[in-house]
């Protein structure tokens, strides 16, 4: 078979551990390499992530067609209640729009989706080509805000001024301009606010219900099933326990600043990292020593039913290989533990957005053989899965057909799944995921596997 | 209660850059490239992957905001040299977005200094060049964009030769293996544009492939400006913007403009078509088809005679369509289209020259929530479409039958026929089973024969 050789422009972003050779420190928080088909999409990406689960506000992306209609419904963010989230809305730019500026059409398709939908607040995402033909959307925004009484708020999403990071902080930022106007009297001592929590498939649920279990008051969930007067109250807690903290470090790291408020980093993947996410939030509160207690409660319930079922999973997966590329790197981190606890070994492990601390724990965690890589492409993925022959690939939409057309399992862990994986019962989903995809008796036909072609 | 309605909610088109993604991918060893932020690629991998479930690698020459103020130029070189050194292809299919369109680059001029730059590189891919400006048009718009400008790029005035193009618009990969069958069984030499077939919807690898294999091989196309006869479907498609168009006017191919043959009379016009180009009969398993599906009207009619249905999608695929049902007695009560090119309703009074008297209304440039207002009123008893309606459907209660692009939310939509014979066919049986099943399970009794 042909060597598959890798671009001289991204070599530095990956890396191979290996006992007695130097260990570089991989390149990453860099802008993607021209023409190297990159997985990342870009900072109205960012954006959109962000804010897209909360389900009271409308979203408005100020821009051509494309922008919205791909992103319209495409997550698993469920809602309890308002759905406005799923709808999909779009200035729809056109040529004369381009050439005389968008700021009518944006003016006037606000006050009518306001009139219409009555929401709570509204985001206006600017989209590339707005960059460009330079509408104040700023000033758009305070004219509809004054007008409806409603915020209205600009998010600067130019998908080309930076990266996905880039976009976090920017609805980061529309974020903060929203916290700290509800009122907060009546917000118990014993608080927190989820961060980085999504809600896919309804996780954000889950977490919730364990952590007012243990007596604590979860403030706000940000954004899983979000509604704007939550966000506006953000500021009421004591704690901020931030996940996925690719997209959210920044907002709480503000917030810090700003009110005060303290921040851990926590992962609800997997048996260790959800226990660990439970007793680190306890720790805040050492005047309940009751908030331990029940966190302790919780663990040995979940872990008592959870632990023998996966046993069958781990007989059927033990040995086996996983190959990991997803978009942050702190998931990366959980789904290896995760991997273990069923048998399974990583040899690739990789992300989009992770930063230099990310990945020097990442190699720190790794066998050895492990391959690290940042930005990675289909042709490096598809590389080291051969050579490194994997029977799994974890990641998203984009990274599926790779798996499936080299014969290997695959199992969804991005914004588009619709099963929890977060919490106990979602490391058993996610252990029954792995099992029935790599244990499917498919494969056998795959050309690799001894199929014929 | 009605809306003013500046905002488009829930659209039903895509952009540009989508559909000529699409039209390269059906080139053989074609890397789609896209000269704008890296959004767009990612965007539209994952919107095709949803659908065909094959990998599809786009680039992009990912711009940052230096590149928006100084041009595209060096970006898209060094996204080109990548692609070359990575992906070895034989052509790359660059195609712009609202960004380089707006900031003005000129790609053509890029793209001939590239070749002169990169000349003692790696081999030179032939590279082509689309315009598509997300804020121009729709998705169906770039992928027409693309094969005229595929055919621009390569075609050349040669001997004239026993060979017929065809450009089968955006129709799946299914529709684009029968159509293959078809011209292979009259005997009679084809260059399908384009041909992705293969390219998404293929077999698994034994080995990784940096570009999947199959498509039109650039060596064929070439040999387009000495067709006999070009033929191109899409009824709203105008001459000026298609290949065959091009073919037409550079090298004198005649264009033979039909509308996508969905329906026996539009079938029949097609396969008469071949056979006075081809000076043969239709090989008798195309009259066995015929002849079963005029036997599946028959037995069928009673199911759908006056059934309304808002139909909705492509133009194109809209008008296409509306005369399919209108000849097994079913009534597109709206006929809608996120497309705007101000041909559908003229078209299909060609096709249907009493559609007025049918009632049967047209409407371009519509989204979902304006077709889902028509629906309150119209109440139709189920719509066609793309998976996209499954919003409405769902709240209001319509079924939905599939078809077209995109389906998201059903498996198998690269492997649906929607063409000729065999395409109405399998139509014909799922609009009949789509309203048997709503009896059956409208009835309280529950038969076991409907």
């Amino acid at each position: 078979m042909e060597q598959i050789t890798i671009l001289e422009g991204r070599q530095k972003q990956i890396f191979e551990k290996k006992k007695g050779v130097a260990q570089p420190d991989i390149a990453c928080d860099t802008s993607s390499l021209s023409g190297s088909v990159s997985q990342r999409a870009c900072v109205f990406c960012g954006s959109r992530v962000v804010l897209y689960p909360v389900a009271d506000a409308i979203h408005l992306v100020h821009g051509p067609i494309g922008c919205a209609a791909y992103t319209w419904d495409i997550r698993g963010a469920v809602s309890s209640g308002p759905e406005l989230h799923r709808l999909s809305f779009s200035t729809d730019l056109q040529e004369m729009d381009v050439i005389y500026g968008g700021e009518k059409k944006l003016y006037h398709s606000l006050i009518e989706l306001i009139e219409q939908y009555k929401p709570k607040a509204a985001f206006i995402y600017s989209t590339c080509i707005v960059g460009l033909i330079g509408d104040d959307i700023e000033a758009v925004c305070r004219k509809v805000a004054k007008e409806t009484g409603i915020p209205v708020l600009p998010v600067h999403s130019e998908g080309f001024k930076g990266t996905k990071k880039d976009g976090y902080k920017a609805a980061c930022h529309a974020l903060m301009k929203l916290i700290g106007t509800g009122a907060i009297d009546d917000i118990s001592k014993y608080s927190i606010n989820i961060l980085g929590e999504f809600n896919l498939a309804g996780e954000a649920w889950i977490i919730r219900k364990y952590y007012e279990k243990m007596g604590i008051e979860v403030v706000s969930t940000l954004t899983g099933d979000g509604r704007i007067d939550a966000v506006r109250r953000a500021h009421g807690a004591t704690l901020n326990v931030v996940q996925c903290s690719g997209s959210m470090t920044w907002l709480a790291k503000e917030m810090e600043e700003k009110y005060g408020i303290p921040y851990i980093r926590v992962s609800y993947f997997g048996i260790e990292d959800m226990s660990k996410s439970l007793y680190d939030v306890a720790k805040h509160f050492p005047d309940r020593p009751d908030i331990m207690e029940a966190a302790k409660q919780i663990v040995c319930e979940e872990v008592k039913t959870l632990y023998p079922s996966l046993q069958k999973f781990k007989k059927a997966l033990t040995g086996k290989k996983a190959a990991i590329y997803v978009g942050g790197a702190f998931k990366t981190f959980s789904l290896i533990k995760a991997l273990r606890s069923i048998g399974m070994s990583v040899v690739l492990a990789g992300s989009q957005t992770g930063n230099k601390d990310d990945y020097a724990r990442l190699k720190e965690m790794c066998d050895e053989g492990t391959v690290i890589v940042d930005d990675s492409n289909p042709v490096e993925l598809s590389k080291f899965i051969l050579e490194k022959e994997a029977d799994l690939l974890i990641g998203g939409v984009k990274e599926r057909p790779i798996a499936f057309k080299l014969g290997i399992g695959f199992c969804d862990h991005n914004h588009e799944r619709k099963i929890p994986l977060a919490g106990f019962v979602g490391m058993y989903n996610f252990a029954l995921e792995v099992y029935q995809s790599v244990m499917s008796p498919v494969w056998q036909f795959a050309p690799r596997k001894g199929g014929t072609l | 209660m009605k809306h003013a309605k500046t905002a488009t909610q829930n659209a039903c088109k895509l952009c540009n850059p989508l559909g000529a993604c699409l039209a390269f991918r059906g080139i053989e060893s074609c890397v789609p490239f896209l000269h704008g932020s890296q959004g767009c690629a990612t965007y539209i991998r994952r919107y095709l992957i949803s659908h065909y479930k094959e990998p599809i690698d786009i680039a992009s020459s990912n711009f940052h905001e230096e590149t928006a103020v100084f041009g595209g130029s060096h970006n898209l070189k060094i996204g080109l040299k990548n692609v070359s050194d990575q992906y070895k292809p034989h052509v790359i299919g660059v195609a712009t977005t609202c960004l380089s369109e707006t900031i003005g680059d000129d790609v053509p001029g890029i793209l001939r200094e590239y070749k002169k730059e990169f000349k003692n590189g790696t081999p030179m891919p032939i590279l082509i060049h689309a315009s598509t400006p997300s804020y121009q048009g729709s998705h169906i718009d770039g992928f027409h964009a693309a094969v005229r400008a595929t055919v621009k790029t390569l075609a050349e005035k040669g001997e004239e030769q026993s060979l017929i193009n065809l450009f089968p618009n955006m129709v799946s990969p299914a529709d684009l293996r029968y159509l293959k069958e078809i011209f292979a069984d009259f005997k009679a030499p084809l260059m399908l544009l384009p041909d992705y077939s293969q390219t998404m919807d293929g077999g698994p690898w034994g080995e990784y492939h940096r570009i999947p294999p199959g498509g039109t091989p650039a060596s064929a196309i070439v040999r387009a400006g000495s067709a006999t006869a070009s033929i191109e479907f899409g009824s709203t498609l105008e001459a000026s913007k298609s290949a065959a168009g091009y073919l037409a006017e550079a090298f004198d191919v005649p264009r033979h403009h039909l509308s996508l043959p969905i329906g026996i009379k539009e079938s029949d016009k097609f396969f008469s078509l071949l056979e006075t180009l081809t000076g043969k009969a239709r090989p008798e398993k195309y009259e066995d088809e015929r002849r079963r599906l005029i036997d599946a009207y028959a037995d069928g009619h009673k199911y759908v005679f006056e059934k309304k249905v808002i139909l909705y999608g492509e133009e194109d695929l809209v008008v296409a369509m509306t005369a399919f049902l209108s000849e097994i007695g079913m009534t597109p009560v709206l006929c809608a289209s996120g497309g705007k090119s101000g041909l559908m309703k003229k078209r299909i009074l060609e096709l249907i020259p009493n559609m007025d008297e049918l009632e049967i209304k047209v409407r371009e440039g519509v989204d979902f929530v304006d077709i889902e207002d028509e629906a309150k009123v119209l109440k139709p008893d189920f719509l066609i479409g793309n998976s996209k309606g499954y919003t409405m459907s769902r709240k209001n209660n319509i079924p939905l039958l599939r078809l077209g692009f995109p389906i998201h939310d059903r498996f198998g939509g690269q492997r649906m026929h929607h063409l000729g014979y065999r395409g109405t066919q399998e139509l014909f049986d799922r609009i009949v089973n789509t309203v048997i099943e709503q009896r059956q399970n409208a009835s309280s009794i529950g038969y076991t024969y409907m």
